[in-house]
């Protein structure tokens, strides 16, 4: 016999018991602490703070803690979080040219000024499992270099001297934020690229590959790929100068890509740009294609009707909480909808069946009819 | 709970949120853009007609929340806690005693009152969407009130099957002018939405609200020939003996045994305690 459902919030509170054993696993074994995931699964860390839209590292290993290495989950309890938090206002753009940087490559040049450092990087690794780290052992120390001092510019500084790259226009003009006005396209560069920042590794990674693969393709040359730390300054209107309040590390791409010209204007490469929180490269390549695929318009090029050209489509499906959100609710009950369609398919079927049967019997009294 | 402010938004969004509640009373029907925040419950989940119940709750308040007409459904369960938390405010099962409820898939079938306020959670706020994807496109339509796309979508309903084939989010005409989803609610609550009560509608993730002030008039949209028409399960409820309310069917066994019950619970029980039994209410009572 059907009981009307109760206990509802009981179910819920035993799940959360639960869940929360389930996060702790075997208690034999020792529980990770913050700073073990902060230190040992720092890139985990860096893509939750990319796409958390808040750069700390130490709440960013929280929050993987407690989503048991959901890092969507993990960004979902970050950006609520971040909601919550006040603003005291807004910080100078930071200056990527003075990075200190831990990585720099160009794929466009041999050699320039600042050199082709490497860094900490899986590029040339064979991906060999490697069973030593199965067990515990002493990690061998790294060589070292002196420190440089030099500065190392941007590769896109070389070709602009020379005109043949093209000129991002100057603006001191303060830039949209999409997480407090409603978005609305066209959504104009600034919150293109804020979008990108905070959007999804996977999708960008899939829409800038379609890219490569010839839907819309406008072939990149890596300018530049460089990962570091830059410093975070802030005017302080009491005091009329700006400090320095921190530093945040950052891996910021540009892309050199095929040009434009006509008749009158010469040619000159185009760009892309792509800059986010922490040391995310495989991110930051994809921003950067995914922004020159969608500056079709402002560049005189085709709408070729690829799904990476089109601003509504890949800024309303980028955010990965705002998808798994709206994809995970559909697990909610939608029985009343349900009975409702249940009923209307039923009703449509009876009088497809009656108009079937009525049609059956018509062809019968005609049949019979022919053979008289 | 000191942690956060009341009802949780600050009372910076909470002003922005009643700017567009405003907005959407002043001008039915109409979609009000608003920064909509991330909030600590899935996009999806009712982000929208939370946010909307935050900006309208008084601590004076009595809250019920309803999912599929149900108090006790898991996600109803959740918003009404997170509000108890948040905002410390009475909540109750009884439709009667509310002041505002927020309400996902159902109109109670009770008629509200001029005292109250209806809080929809809206997953697609946009008619139009599914005839046409792009925002750019469908904003464009309402501000040009170009719905024939809508009747064109009706009308080949009608020759493909016979009949309009929509059941829920019956899309809607308010008062004269805008083109209206009111959320899939079954449409036998269509009827309903010309109503004493405030009606507000709130989407989350995509960022809009709008309103059905106290008696507008609200039209769903159909033929001379094929007039709309409220529907449910030719049933009455096999508990109270309802033959007016919208009935859930629930499957008994493997064969074939079904039982129809009002969604609406509290409607059920007030109707129960009042005498009424239905065809198995004697044996659910026991």
């Amino acid at each position: 016999m059907y009981v009307a459902v109760k206990g509802g919030e009981r179910a819920i509170e035993n799940a959360h018991a639960w869940l929360a054993e389930e996060r702790r696993g075997d208690t034999a074994v020792a529980e990770l602490s913050i700073a073990q995931i902060r230190e040992q699964l720092a890139l985990a860390v860096n893509r939750v703070m990319a796409e958390g839209s808040l750069y700390d590292p130490d709440l960013a290993a929280l929050a993987i803690k407690q989503a048991r290495g959901d890092l969507i989950e993990a960004i979902f309890l970050i950006r609520a979080y971040r909601t919550t938090l006040p603003r005291f206002g807004a910080t100078r753009p930071v200056a990527t040219g003075e990075m200190a940087c831990d990585r720099r490559i160009s794929a466009t040049f041999k050699d320039a000024p600042g050199g082709q450092v490497l860094g900490p990087t899986f590029d040339y690794t064979h991906r060999l499992l490697d069973f030593k780290l199965a067990a515990e052992g002493e990690v061998a120390k790294a060589p070292t270099a002196a420190p440089r001092n030099e500065p190392t510019p941007h590769i896109t500084a070389f070709l602009r001297g020379e005109d043949i790259i093209q000129r991002e226009p100057d603006s001191e003009a303060t830039p949209g934020d999409l997480t407090r006005t409603p978005m609305s396209y066209p959504a104009g560069r600034d919150i293109r690229l804020q979008s990108l920042a905070r959007g999804d590794e996977g999708f960008l990674l899939g829409l800038a590959y379609s890219t490569q693969r010839g839907y819309a393709r406008n072939h990149a040359f890596v300018g530049e790929l460089r990962i570091g730390t830059v410093a975070v300054e802030m005017e302080i209107p009491e005091l009329g100068f700006t400090i320095e309040i921190g530093e945040v590390e950052l891996t910021e791409c540009e892309t050199v890509n095929q040009f434009a010209g006509s008749k009158t204007e010469p040619p000159q490469f185009t760009r892309g740009y792509g800059l986010v929180f922490g040391q995310t490269e495989r991110k930051a390549i994809a921003m950067a294609l995914v922004d020159r695929a969608l500056r079709w318009r402002e560049l005189g090029e085709d709408d070729l009707g690829a799904a990476a050209q089109d601003e509504e489509f890949v800024l309303s499906h980028s955010d990965n909480i705002q998808a798994t959100g709206f994809l995970e609710h559909i697990k909610l009950p939608h029985y009343v909808d349900f009975q409702s369609e249940l009923e209307l398919v039923r009703k449509l079927r009876r009088e497809a069946e009656a108009n079937v049967a009525k049609q059956n019997a018509g062809n019968e009294d005609a049949g019979k009819e022919a053979s008289q | 709970m000191s942690d956060y402010n009341f009802a949780y938004l600050d009372e910076q969004t909470k002003r922005m949120i009643r700017r567009a509640i405003l907005k959407g009373l002043a001008v039915p029907g109409y979609q009000v853009p608003f920064a909509s925040r991330e909030m600590p419950m899935p996009y999806g989940w009712g982000t929208g007609g939370v946010q909307v119940s935050a900006a309208t709750l008084t601590p004076e308040d009595t809250f019920k929340v309803i999912d599929q007409g149900s108090d006790d459904t898991t996600n109803a369960v959740s918003i009404r806690k997170f509000f108890e938390k948040t905002a410390g405010v009475a909540v109750t099962e009884e439709t009667e005693k509310a002041s505002v409820i927020q309400t996902r898939h159902r109109i109670p079938e009770a008629p509200l009152r001029e005292d109250q306020i209806l809080v929809y959670q809206v997953p697609i706020p946009e008619p139009l969407r599914f005839l046409e994807p792009r925002e750019t496109e469908t904003r464009k339509m309402h501000s040009l009130e170009e719905y024939g796309l809508m009747h064109v979508k009706l009308y080949e309903d009608i020759s493909q099957h016979g009949a309009i084939a929509t059941a829920y989010a019956y899309p809607v005409k308010v008062a004269d002018r805008y083109v209206m989803d009111p959320s899939p609610i079954p449409k036998f609550d269509n009827p309903k939405l010309e109503m004493a009560a405030i009606q507000l509608f709130g989407a989350g993730r995509e960022q809009r609200i709008y309103a059905v002030p106290p008696y507008t008039k609200v039209v769903s949209l159909d033929f001379e020939d094929y007039p709309f028409e409220a529907t449910k399960a030719d049933h009455a409820c096999d508990l109270c003996a309802a033959e007016d309310s919208y009935l859930d069917e629930v499957i008994l066994d493997d064969a074939g045994n079904r039982m129809f019950v009002c969604s609406d619970t509290d409607y059920c029980r007030t109707r129960r305690e009042a005498g009424h039994v239905g065809r198995l209410g004697e044996e659910v009572a026991a």
